[in-house]
């Protein structure tokens, strides 16, 4: 494969009809998998690493993904955040083999070459030799070899890190609406950690991106909500993507009961429950916490990270392609520090709705999959994207529209080499 | 001091817990529990940095019956199947007279199309309390060894 080809070279042909229509070949294909990891993750965007919190302190790191490559995430000794790809300059082992940790420096096992935590390299074993003999040449300059740095930045709590050296400020770069959301969940009040797990889905990372922005299949598949008689999330919603770049999107709910009870008692926060044929209805127990009436949202940044707040669960969920038909979807559970003991209840009860075993989730870890399973073959075939419409307009009264993940396939298209 | 016939009323139980998930007799699994019973799935990662959000948590034979009737009539999922391996319990004194149980386990995941796996491994953190001639599960957490959940968990484990 030519690495540089246009997309006629390595990418499919896309069908008449733009971004309503999406080759299943890209779910399925080697090739586009290794150009998505130089195009698009390597590319212009800011890929989520980890938390601001689990590298909090000069020494914390972190491991990351960008695509598939192996990054690490440390605060030096000055507090300055660092990022740098997690590959030993001598012969590419991973140098740090620790999800997280604390570290004076890093220290490659292989060939015990050590590294400063901005990744410049500090010390190689051996240099001079053995008793006068062997080591490296007089010229070796240690200045010149040094673990690949990647530029970090911090918001709202999220460390994100790029290849591109001319990305604006992550803030710039999700937009206006995507900030103010950003900022109203994770920015307002410092966060805390309330649990983490990963699940492994069987598909290629896109259709996981796609799923999350489907608020169509949302109260058809997951069936949870109805056969419970939960109140459903589809009262007064919407989807807003992105000003200029809707491959961004936020997907809302407003219990409309909640508005008005609101307006009855003037009240900043109050307990509601749902009507509901639960045998353990404490599971549902809320709190408003927003005065804007939201209850229920999912904020997809591009290309790996989603973020939901449904009624009091605040979780960052990131999906790392494991291989083109393999994806790991890390579930980060969040409260934030002032949270009083019910309200950390509430957020815990409530984590059982999503993740793994999640009682209106679960079912997306499986759909994808059948998906991929079901476009095996499938030749030059394409899915068909036009709830809603074809176009990109935000649509701020209906959810029962797939513009979301038509915006996700136009910031795709882009970067891919289509448009 | 626990003595013999506690530690074998103790094991019969465990078993029987096990083997109700496994012949999918799902219903009867609440009935393991004390009323007030808590059940959670989480992961050894979880439980060394002292988090108390996992992967299920039932508060209550309510959720848990909640959780089955879900699994039969809400959630969509491929069929599927598990078999318990269960070591044997250590089991030490508590608080309270109850008994502390420590189980590992593993569950071998069957899919419909017949293909297995290793589901899950971990351990059964048990908080049981013997009397009256039954045992009921006053705690359980099934604390996984790994983090990584392959596909989803609808089935208790």
């Amino acid at each position: 494969m030519n690495p540089t080809a246009g997309p006629g070279a390595v990418m499919p042909a896309w069908p008449e009809g733009g971004v309503s229509r999406v080759p299943y070949r890209l779910f399925s294909d080697a090739q586009v998998y290794a150009l998505e990891q130089e195009r698009l993750f390597r590319g212009p965007v800011w890929n989520y690493l980890c938390l601001e919190l689990e590298v909090a302190e000069p020494g914390d790191f972190r491991t990351a993904f960008i695509g598939e490559t192996p990054i690490v995430v440390a605060r030096d000794g000055n507090g300055e955040l660092r990022g740098m790809v997690n590959r030993c300059a001598h012969k590419g082992a991973l140098v740090c083999l620790a999800e997280r940790g604390n570290r004076r420096h890093f220290s490659c096992i292989y060939h015990s070459w050590t590294y400063h935590l901005d990744g410049r390299l500090r010390g190689v074993a051996f240099r001079g030799g053995l008793k006068g003999k062997g080591g490296m040449p007089e010229d070796f300059d240690p200045a010149r070899h040094r673990m690949q740095p990647i530029r970090v930045e911090i918001f709202c709590g999220l460390v994100f890190g790029t290849f591109e050296p001319d990305m604006a400020p992550v803030e710039e770069w999700v937009g206006p609406t995507m900030g103010h959301f950003l900022k109203r969940n994770l920015g307002s009040r410092p966060l805390t950690l309330l649990g983490a797990h990963s699940q492994i889905i069987h598909n290629n990372w896109k259709l996981y991106a796609e799923n999350v922005r489907d608020s169509y299949h949302a109260t058809l598949l997951h069936t949870f909500y109805t056969t419970f008689k939960v109140n459903r999330l589809d009262m007064d919603g919407g989807i807003l993507l992105s000003e200029g770049a809707p491959w961004h999107h936020i997907s809302y709910a407003k219990r409309a009961t909640l508005e008005e009870a609101a307006e009855y008692t003037q009240a900043q926060v109050h307990s509601a429950s749902y009507d509901s044929r639960l045998n353990g209805p404490e599971l549902l127990k809320t709190e408003d916490e927003f005065d804007d009436g939201i209850t229920h949202s999912v904020q997809s940044i591009f290309p790996t990270l989603a973020v939901h707040f449904t009624l009091n669960s605040l979780c960052v969920r990131n999906f790392v392609p494991r291989g083109l038909e393999e994806t790991e979807l890390v579930w980060t559970y969040l409260g934030y520090e002032d949270d009083s003991e019910e309200m950390t209840r509430m957020r815990v009860l409530q984590a059982n709705l999503t993740g793994a075993a999640g009682l209106v989730s679960l079912e997306d870890g499986c759909i994808n999959e059948f998906v991929q399973r079901g476009t095996r073959g499938s030749g030059d075939a394409a899915a068909v994207l036009e709830m809603g419409g074809r176009g990109l307009e935000s649509s701020e009264s209906s959810r029962a529209t797939e513009v979301s993940i038509r915006g996700f396939w136009s910031g795709y298209r882009g970067l891919m080499g289509y448009a | 001091m626990i003595d013999a016939e506690t530690r074998q009323r103790v094991e019969d139980f465990l078993l029987d817990c096990a083997w109700a998930i496994d012949e999918d007799d799902l219903e009867a699994w609440p009935g393991f529990f004390a009323e007030d019973g808590r059940y959670r799935i989480t992961t050894r990662d979880n439980e060394a940095r002292g988090l108390p959000v996992g992967i299920m948590l039932c508060e209550g034979r309510g959720m848990m019956e909640d959780r089955i009737l879900a699994l039969r009539t809400a959630n969509i999922y491929e069929p599927h199947r598990y078999r318990h391996v269960l070591g044997r319990p250590r089991l030490r004194e508590a608080e309270g007279g109850l008994i502390r149980s420590d189980s590992s386990f593993i569950v071998i995941r069957t899919m419909q199309d017949g293909r297995m796996d290793l589901f899950a491994a971990g351990n059964y953190c048990d908080l049981l309390r013997v009397g009256n001639g039954r045992v009921t599960i006053q705690e359980r957490a099934a604390v996984l060894e790994s983090r990584r959940v392959d596909v989803l968990i609808v089935i208790p484990i």
